[in-house]
């Protein structure tokens, strides 16, 4: 089997690794790198709990080489939070209580991420189609939307706003 | 799961990929990964090498030219989707793109994938045999042309060669009085279809069909494209008798078995309902 050296930047870090072909990116990340906020749940492309943001876009992680991401920009959960402050979509899920045990949550968010920066200002409809690829088994999606709605509001607040 | 043992190469050119597969009778193209790594996960499909054809420029784009609209092989259907070309002129793709599995997988899977893989529960297959695509493969002797209707020769299985590339997609580009439709059940976002039906027409300005294309997906071995319906509507005006007709034709070319998503019967009957209200919306769309 082959092996490749790889580099990506991996939350805004530049990252480097000797991968074989057949090392899946959720296993770089949470074993090579050792962030282990993104999950691994169905192992088979249905559940989104293994969501990153690769080059900006929400994808499965599970289902995507490693060696595909040599020169990406991968966003995963560790690097939503900047210099001690919460990302507003992680602020939105703590005070709407879009959580309950927490695994489909880093993906959730990061989808949620990339949802709002297409598209600032989403109808709730344009909420749930979008996170229609990541299911929560606990919460019922009621309070998710709701978590959305806020970053949402908060980030067009924060847009409005002077620098 | 992780997938068993192989090599992976990433060529940037097109000769270079055809190299490597004229090279390796064991090699498979990786486009969008989302039908291929799972399979390799389940050891259902076990190529020793991986031609991974993302980092070749100019395979993704969508234009109208020379009386076609030309779609590249790695287009991926959040593109399809997203792209306003499609939304206005070609609603029957844009239809199938957004049922196409869910957001996520989207953002990944490809075309080109989507047609290559010919699994009977893909979507673009119906689609692309209700538009009466064509399929341009690139090999060894260089590019040829596939009309879709010899593309489809089993399940899982095309007529593209071992050592060929799908590089294109060619659907007439729309004329006026042209509509189209997909519609799929499906039990949830991501799932395959439990039954879902693509149909095409051309209505003139009499309301007299000139065109028609009907085509079922996850129906059969294969996708199933639909001869009698679309007879029974050519030359004839789209009213409700010849939607009934057509429907009806379309249902008795279904070959479902029951399973997990439903029996034999209900599938059926799904066809005659779908067909009717994708031929009634296909209408609305050609007089707009
Ligand atoms: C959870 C989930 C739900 C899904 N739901 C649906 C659905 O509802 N409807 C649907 O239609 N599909 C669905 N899919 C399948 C998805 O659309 C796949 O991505 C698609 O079938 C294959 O496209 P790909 O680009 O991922 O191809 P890959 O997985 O990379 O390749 C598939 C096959 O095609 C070959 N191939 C790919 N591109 C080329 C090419 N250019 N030339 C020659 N050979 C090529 C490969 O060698 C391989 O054999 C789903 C997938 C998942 C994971
Ligand atoms: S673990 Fe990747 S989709 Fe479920
Ligand atoms: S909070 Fe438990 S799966 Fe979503």
């Amino acid at each position: 089997m082959s092996t490749h050296h790889i580099q990506l930047t991996v939350n805004g870090q530049v990252r480097a690794a000797d991968v074989p072909a057949r090392l899946l990116l959720v296993h770089l990340i949470r074993d090579n790198f050792d962030l282990t906020g993104t999950h691994i749940g169905c192992d088979t492309t249905s559940c989104g709990a293994c969501t990153v943001l690769l080059n900006g876009k929400p994808v499965k992680a599970c289902t995507v080489l490693a060696v595909q991401a040599d020169g990406a920009d991968v966003l995963t959960v560790e690097g939503l939070e900047q210099g001690g402050q919460l990302h507003p979509v992680q602020e939105g899920f703590t005070a709407k209580h879009g959580l309950q045990c927490g695994f489909c949550t880093p993906g959730m968010m990061l989808t949620a991420v990339a949802l709002l920066r297409a598209n600032p200002d989403p109808t709730e409809d344009e909420i749930r189609w979008g996170i229609s690829g990541n299911l929560c088994r606990c919460t019922g999606y009621m309070n998710i939307v709701k978590a959305i709605q806020y970053a949402a509001e908060k980030l067009q607040v924060q847009e409005a706003q002077p620098a | 799961m992780i997938p068993p043992a192989f090599d992976y190469a990433a060529p940037t050119s097109l000769p270079e990929a055809l190299a490597l597969l004229g090279q390796n009778p064991d090699a498979k193209v990786l486009a969008g990964g989302h039908s291929l790594i799972p399979a390799m996960k389940f050891r259902m499909a076990t190529p020793a090498l991986l031609v991974d054809i993302n980092r070749i420029d100019g395979l993704a784009y969508l234009r109208e030219d020379g009386g076609w609209l030309k779609i590249g092989a790695m287009t991926r259907e959040a593109d399809l989707d997203g792209s306003d070309l499609v939304r206005a002129r070609y609603p029957l793709l844009a239809d199938t793109a957004r049922m196409i599995a869910d957001p996520l997988v989207r953002n990944l899977a490809t075309i080109g994938g989507n047609l290559a893989h010919a699994d009977p529960a893909n979507d673009h297959p119906a689609t692309m045999l209700a538009y009466r695509a064509q399929i341009m493969a690139l090999g060894p002797g260089g590019e040829r042309v596939i009309p879709i209707g010899e593309f489809f020769t089993g399940p899982f299985t095309t007529a593209l060669q071992p050592t060929e590339i799908l590089t294109e997609i060619r659907i007439p580009a729309r004329q006026p009085g042209d509509g189209g439709c997909y519609l799929k059940l499906e039990r949830k976002v991501g799932d395959y279809a439990t039954a879902a039906v693509a149909v095409q027409v051309n209505v003139d300005a009499a309301g007299v069909c000139t065109a028609a294309g009907v085509a079922l997906t996850n129906l059969g071995l294969t996708p199933i494209q639909c001869g009698a319906a679309e007879a029974a509507l050519k030359g004839r005006p789209l009213d409700d008798g010849a939607i009934k007709t057509a429907a009806r034709l379309a249902g008795e070319a279904a070959e479902p078995i029951g399973d997990y998503r439903g029996s034999e019967d209900y599938k059926r009957s799904l066809v005659r309902t779908l067909t009717t209200r994708a031929l009634r919306t296909a209408l609305e769309r050609a007089k707009a």
